[in-house]
């Protein structure tokens, strides 16, 4: 193929490697300046952003968490009022789950995913800056409000009546529903980005059956979140209508259910859990497969038991509501399809089991954290089969003991995982390595600290001491364990203290990264460390599922796309055969403009339902703005 | 096993008082025995199956790998993964029954001998013993008395937003949701003094909304119904006279009842036999004079953001009527 | 992550920086909800001023130095909601249209829209059949409930005003300013039993 100087569509065939590093960088580069991070789409940047402004509310939310626990520690300790506690645990637990662990997940995928299936950047990057920028302001709403005191006091799940019209004063249910709306638009934006990157972006030769399971168990998130997501958006702009323009929903009195809110709540809820817990499960595979230095075993059934759980997730939200009255025959149905959720799971412990017994395992710090995920998670799904009985579900549900419970699922099953993936890739995201030494003693302190702090929550719950509580009295007897469990969530944090000085300090002076620090055999290790900003200099081509170990020297690549404008390759649905050079989007600053003038929106149609009509007028105008045709193949994109 | 049981009790007992034992571990009830012999039950097969999981686990890591370089063969790992699926399925489905049955064991029966309505407001419980005869009707708060070994069913109504009735010595929860009439079965094997607590976050006492399961002896319970479909005794004590006029002519009557007085406010609790609750505030603080003063002189101290003002008193006023209230039994 | 490109740097300080600044430069500005107000407060309030003719008059000085609470505050204006149906309120004066008593809604304040005018027609009583409430309520309550009552006849909504109660729906919630809805449909007819207009 000839290569034609005209500047209009130059290829890179032929190139040699500084000239092509040169020309792709001065395409796909970030200009440097406040304005150029503004306006970036490369999804490495937003990524990071994402990771790390999710961490800061992982550590506000711990703050808050700490804050409990000093105040539970004494019984009728007098630290806390109870409209204080009330906004307390109602944000710890709203900011974990749609403010830290959801993002979180999302934002790694935002990084990793385009890297391992092998393409230069996101699918509709433009809408990921977007998303950014629309979860960032959701986060600060919460959190300004919270500063005010107009903090939500309603709890995470925002039971009507408690949180309708009546009984919640002020703004404080609105600014929760309304969060919800941002993290809802941010969350749903990424979910489609990352369908679309991986059914239509993979490199050539990425059939199906070599997609790496990271990627699997993202692709199942996403549509979790595409199908789940709805019922919260349903629930929390209808709760917004009681509250605001004087609906009935919620209201008995004029024919409205308080239990449609509960159902509502927990179709999505109960995927939630999942929409946290299965990247987790793509990266303890991962890590599994490069530190047991052998592809995990029985990739077909991991693939499978991933949709299993998926599907199962959406047939299980009653047993949120075992105690709600409603006729036992159903939850029956739904103990059944709850306990059976712990097949897929099971299935899939027993898979990594099986790669670590016949794996020659190197015990690195993401590994132990893979191995803490073990211990921890069992037992949180050993708990959850007990709640998903309803008899056993009338006695601890909405005690210690199902706080004790979602923690070991959630901390256990998302935190440690995702604690060892940021150790797994923090070289390919930084460029320098995490320290070892001090990964130890994070993983030491974080393992010993939690099960000190979690595991006696079991035996508080069975004693009957019930969840949302500011303080009990001094006659029950939970203030000895209570204590205990006060001190040891000092370890806990410490850990988390140890962590964030390792990242920190890491990514300043850390040993430099090579490339492949650890041996993987997955596309995102096959470029530099970090990154250039258009991933690869050339797209590879897969013939395996490890592409990387089947053939570490001469990786195949394609060729002929441009360099002087941003290209990458299409590829067809299950084979992934090359079909189309695609241009990706430029940089842009019309994602933020119209991110702003959404918040805007969303803001002041808490004071005032008209805001939904004027609020609409600089919406319209910045996605004009956004959509405008510049006549370039980026903007067509 | 009984006598460990009896011995667990009496020190519990001792320890808590007379708030009474809370405890889904320390079942006196049917519905609750039955529950902890499923707690238990499938608390010692998922620690065996952790157990096993984690002894799985330690000899994967450690052992000791052949110094060859030969990958194991794949069809015995799927072997080795196949059967633990299977056994999976096989716990899971018994577990799954076990759980059916007892949910039958613990239902409410066709027809039982007692009902009593329990509505739940912030932050406290409204007590209602239903007669057919109206002028048998009574109503109290915050504590249910019940005849020991009785099937009673407690029919739960919300009056404002979604509680939780849960009494886990006695039996699981069930929560009271407004616009619909939840029931629970309740039953005490032996006489006793039984605590429960609001279980669902209702607002900002949800913490202090506690009630007593009193399970009387049978001539006890119809001893104390008898009392209670009295009205409010006439004071003798001159504290006490003079406690029922400042009572009556102070902002209290608005809002609570004394059967037999023109105090017939229906916002709080029903004082007519405060005297002879346990506890008063929902559970808050023992009923005594002392607390009784302590709770009327400040109640947004103790129970910050309940729906009782701190009504201006003297404190001679707060003297009476405190001693008024305690004579109400 | 923490990355020393300048990018991630810059994310990283922008969240932090802004949540910080949110929770110190903002909290100043908090107004926090008050579950037990001071005793001597409580008994200032019942220290207002009323013009001779009982319309209108001057709130003791600490409600403004409070920040007038029984007007702006969500949290008041609920619990004068609640007030509003367990003192029994709606008996004579129905949703806040008026049956016995008169409306609040028709655009007529008999005694004004004032604070302290409510305030004293409650505790007081007016003539007419408007019992006084003095030994019913404290006056906290009675503030409380007359803020309430001032919100639903307020011709612009109140930021702070509640919202509709769970209950049957016969007037506009308080949030969207009922009496300016409703006066424009005019005044409800004089009340001829209830004498002539002070």
């Amino acid at each position: 193929m000839t290569i034609r100087e005209d500047g209009q569509n130059l290829r890179d065939t032929g190139l040699g490697e500084i000239e092509l590093d040169h020309r792709l960088s001065a395409t796909w580069s970030t200009p440097s300046g406040l304005w150029g991070a503004l306006s970036s789409v490369d999804h490495k940047i937003i990524g990071r952003r994402y990771i790390v402004t999710a961490f800061v509310f992982l550590a506000l939310g711990g703050l808050l968490a700490m804050a409990m626990r000093l105040q539970l520690s004494q019984p009728e300790a007098r630290f806390i009022g109870p409209d204080r506690y009330n906004q307390i645990f109602t944000m710890h637990g709203t900011n974990m789950m749609f403010l830290f662990a959801v993002p979180v997940m999302e934002a790694m995928a935002v990084y990793l995913v385009p890297l391992m299936v092998g393409t230069r950047n996101i699918a509709f990057p433009r809408l990921n800056a977007f998303s950014y920028w629309m979860y960032l302001a959701g986060g600060l709403l919460l959190w300004i409000a919270f500063a005010v005191d107009t903090g939500p006091d309603i709890g995470w799940f925002a039971y009507v009546p408690l949180s309708g019209p009546q009984y919640a004063a002020g703004k404080r249910a609105d600014i929760w529903a309304q969060m919800i709306t941002f993290t809802e638009v941010s969350a749903l934006a990424v979910a489609v980005e990352i369908v679309v990157t991986v059914f239509k972006q993979r490199a050539p030769g990425m059939s199906l059956d070599r997609i790496p399971l990271f990627v699997w168990s993202m692709l199942v998130t996403s549509f979790l979140i595409i199908l789940a997501m709805p019922a919260i958006m349903i629930a929390s702009s209808t709760l917004i209508l009681d509250r605001l323009v004087g609906t009935h929903f919620f209201n008995p009195a004029e024919g409205g259910d308080v239990l449609l809110w509960q159902h509502l709540f927990w179709f999505f809820g109960h995927p939630e859990v999942y929409i946290i817990f299965l990247p987790a499960v793509g990266m303890v595979s991962t890590i599994v497969a490069t530190f047991t230095r052998r592809p995990v075993f029985g990739y077909l059934a991991m693939v499978m038991a991933l949709v299993a759980t998926g599907v199962l997730a959406f047939g299980l939200w009653v047993h949120h509501m075992f105690v709600a009255g409603l006729p036992r025959l159903g939850e029956s149905f739904f103990t059944a399809s709850s306990m059976a959720i712990a097949i897929p799971a099971g299935l899939q412990i027993f898979c990594w089991l099986a790669t670590m017994w016949a794996g020659r395992p190197v015990f690195r710090t993401p590994f132990l954290f893979v191995i803490g995920f073990m211990v921890i998670f069992v037992i949180g799904g050993m708990t959850g089969v007990m709640v998903a009985s309803v008899p056993f579900d009338t006695q601890v549900h909405d005690t210690y003991f199902v706080v004790a419970h979602f923690h070991y699922v959630l901390v256990g099953g998302a935190v440690f995982p995702l604690l060892g993936a940021i150790y797994y890739w923090f070289p390919k995201i930084t460029g320098r390595m995490m320290s070892e030494t001090l990964g130890r003693w994070v993983f030491g302190l974080i393992f010993t600290g939690f099960n000190l702090t979690f595991f006696p929550m079991h035996i508080l719950g069975l004693q009957g001491m019930p969840r949302r509580i500011y303080t009990y009295q001094p006659e029950m007897p939970w203030s000895g364990l209570n204590m205990f469990v006060s001190l040891s969530a000092v370890i806990l944090a410490a850990g988390f203290l140890l962590f964030f000085i390792d990242a920190i300090r890491s990514s300043a002076t850390g040993a430099t990264a090579p490339a492949n620090p650890w041996g993987a055999s997955t596309l995102e290790w096959a470029t530099s460390s970090p990154p250039p900003p258009y991933n690869f200099a050339r797209l590879p081509v897969v013939g395996s599922l490890e592409p990387l170990s089947n053939n570490p020297e001469t990786l195949p690549v394609a060729s002929g796309l441009s360099v002087d404008r941003r290209e990458l390759i299409v590829s067809s649905v299950v084979e992934a055969l090359p079909e189309a050079r695609e241009s990706s989007p430029d940089n842009s600053i019309w994602p933020l403009w119209s991110a702003l003038a959404t918040t805007v929106l969303l803001i002041w149609s808490i004071f005032t339902p008209w805001a939904v009509v004027w609020g609409s007028i600089p919406v319209s105008i910045a996605l004009i703005g956004w959509f405008w045709p510049k006549g370039t193949p980026e903007d067509d994109a | 096993m009984r006598t460990a049981r009896i011995l667990q009790l009496s020190i519990i007992a001792a320890v808590a008082g007379c708030s009474g034992n809370q405890s889904a571990l320390d079942p006196q009830g049917a519905p609750a025995i039955h529950v902890e012999h499923l707690i238990i039950g499938i608390t010692v097969i998922c620690a065996a199956v952790w157990l096993l999981v984690m002894i799985v686990l330690g000899w994967a890591l450690l052992r000791k790998r052949p110094s060859d370089s030969s990958q194991p063969g794949e069809r015995s790992l799927t072997i080795s993964v196949g059967s633990a699926v299977a056994a999976t399925v096989i716990i899971i489905t018994g577990l799954t029954i076990a759980s059916f049955y007892t949910t039958r064991g613990i239902g409410l029966p066709e027809n039982a001998a007692l009902t009593i309505t329990v509505r739940g407001q912030q932050w406290w419980w409204q007590v209602n013993y239903a007669d057919p005869d109206p002028a048998l009707s009574f109503q109290t708060a915050n504590e249910i008395h019940i005849p020991v070994g009785q099937d009673v069913r407690v029919q739960l109504e919300s009056a404002d937003v979604v509680h939780s009735f849960w009494v886990p010595s006695l039996a699981g929860k069930q929560d009271l949701v407004p616009g619909r009439s939840n029931s629970l079965l309740l039953r005490a094997e032996r006489p006793g003094i039984y605590r429960g607590q609001c279980a669902e976050f209702c607002g900002l006492q949800h913490t202090h909304m506690a009630m007593m399961v009193v399970a009387d002896k049978p001539a006890d319970y119809e001893r104390w119904i008898a009392a209670q479909r009295q009205n409010g005794v006439m004071p003798t004590d001159p504290d006490a006279v003079a406690g029922k006029v400042a009572f009556l002519s102070k902002p209290c009557a608005a809002c609570h009842t004394v059967r037999g007085t023109p105090a017939t406010g229906t916002t709080g609790p029903d004082l007519t036999h405060i005297g002879s609750r346990k506890t008063i505030a929902a559970g808050l603080l023992e009923t005594t004079r002392g607390s009784l003063a302590a709770w009327i002189a400040d109640p947004q101290t103790l129970k910050p953001g309940n729906n009782m003002p701190m009504v201006p008193l003297t404190s001679v006023e707060l003297r009476d009527i405190s001693a008024y209230m305690e004579s109400l039994k | 992550m923490f990355g020393d490109i300048n990018d991630a740097k810059w994310s990283f300080l922008a969240t932090f920086l802004l949540v910080v600044a949110g929770a110190a430069f903002l909290g100043w500005a908090q107004q926090p909800r008050e579950l037990r107000t001071d005793p001597p407060l409580v008994a200032d309030l019942d220290r207002f001023r009323l013009m001779s003719n009982s319309i209108g008059g001057s709130p003791p000085e600490s409600y403004f130095a409070e920040g007038k609470p029984y007007e702006s505050d969500a949290y008041n204006l609920s619990q004068g909601q609640r007030l509003y149906t367990w003192f029994g309120c709606q008996s004579c004066h129905g949703d806040g249209r008026g049956n016995v008593g008169p409306s609040f809604l028709d655009g007529w304040w008999l005694y004004g829209p004032e604070m302290v005018s409510i305030v004293a027609s409650i505790r007081d009583g007016r003539p007419h059949g408007m019992p006084a409430f003095r030994d019913r309520m404290t006056i906290e309550q009675i503030w409380q409930l007359a803020g309430y009552v001032q919100t639903i006849g307020a011709y612009s909504t109140k930021v702070a005003a509640t919202g509709r109660r769970d209950d049957r729906h016969t007037r506009p919630a308080e949030n969207r300013a009922p009496a300016k809805i409703l006066f424009n449909e005019g005044p409800v007819g004089a009340h001829p039993d209830q004498g002539p207009s002070p």
